[in-house]
């Protein structure tokens, strides 16, 4: 058992860490491919014509899966930050800027599918209403982090002003997620709730959650390929990068 | 099945510019992070290479 654990323990370091990234990463983009073909087929041949919205809702399918990315990474950007805080761990800081663009991106395809999902519904591309303003607030959080980083040159201390920063913003993610219920909003409330069953067709929310398991495998592909450049840069004097290179 | 032809389905209804700039750009996107990680991920490898050849000059 306890050989189990110190197994495990050996990949926080980013000497034995990069190797595992560099095998893990092609499997799971493979299967956020796969996921993405079959939350496609749904998405645009399975799930039927909305009777309100016409083929102009199949927007959620890219939209909603995108808008729950960008929360959870954050909280798993803020997580690994304070980890890095709280045990001094090189690899937890890498892992958190390894994830802030990709969950930067996210957030600007939630920004941008709402758009052109809010113009022919609402008539508007945005409004400074809770729901969009707290998620504009949140792709400011992701780029001030990356601009946090960048304007340190010390990595050590670029990580934990990025803590800070990351776990001091995660009061953010509840007041997106909860807006729709704390004030009158035009975006409409949650697609799918925990607590009561789902308000939609079936092969809605199948699409929608296949979709959003094909950006999970996307985000966890593309954050450990990042992680392995971050670790080459920062590792590039330590003698196993040297030897690392044939 | 409820996509008659081709052109149908590419119309979306009449929804086509929203739903393609949707699908279109996401894709789009997902397709240039990679790209750029590889980028990245080459160009530091070259500097090292460079360097470690630098130093074998120079030894």
């Amino acid at each position: 058992m306890k050989d189990g654990i110190t197994h495990w323990f050996k990949y926080a370091s980013p000497q034995n860490f990069y190797p595992l990234a560099g095998k893990l990463w092609p499997w799971f983009a493979a299967a956020g491919a796969v996921f993405a073909v079959i939350g496609l087929w749904i998405s645009f041949i399975v799930a039927p014509t909305d009777a309100q919205q016409g083929e102009g809702y199949r927007i959620i399918f890219v939209h909603v899966p995108a808008s729950w990315m960008s929360m959870f990474i954050y909280l798993i950007m803020a997580a690994w930050a304070g980890l890095g805080l709280a045990l001094n761990t090189r690899l937890s800081g890498m892992m958190a800027s390894a994830l802030a663009p990709t969950g930067a991106l996210f957030t600007v395809i939630s920004l941008w599918t709402g758009a052109l999902w809010g113009k022919p519904m609402w008539g508007a591309w945005w409004v400074w209403d809770a729901r969009l303003t707290s998620e504009l607030i949140l792709l400011f959080l992701y780029l001030g982090f990356l601009a946090l980083q960048s304007a340190i040159d010390d990595p050590r201390r670029a990580d934990k002003a990025g803590a800070v920063l990351a776990l001091v913003g995660v009061v953010n993610v509840p007041i997106i997620y909860f807006s729709v219920k704390w004030w009158n909003t035009l975006h409409q409330g949650a697609s799918v709730s925990l607590t009561k069953s789902p308000s939609m067709a079936h092969t809605m929310l199948w699409g929608m959650l296949l979709m959003a398991l094909a950006f999970w495998m996307y985000s966890i592909a593309a954050s450990l390929a990042r992680v392995r450049c971050i670790i080459l840069e920062r590792e590039c004097h330590s003698e196993w990068v040297k030897n690392a290179l044939e | 099945m409820h996509w008659n032809s081709l052109s149908d389905f590419l119309a979306m209804g009449g929804y086509a510019f929203y739903v393609w700039g949707s699908f279109g750009v996401t894709a789009l996107a997902l397709l240039m992070e990679p790209l750029l990680i590889r980028k990245r991920h080459n160009d530091i490898l070259r500097t090292l290479r460079r360097e470690r050849a630098a130093e074998e000059g120079i030894a």
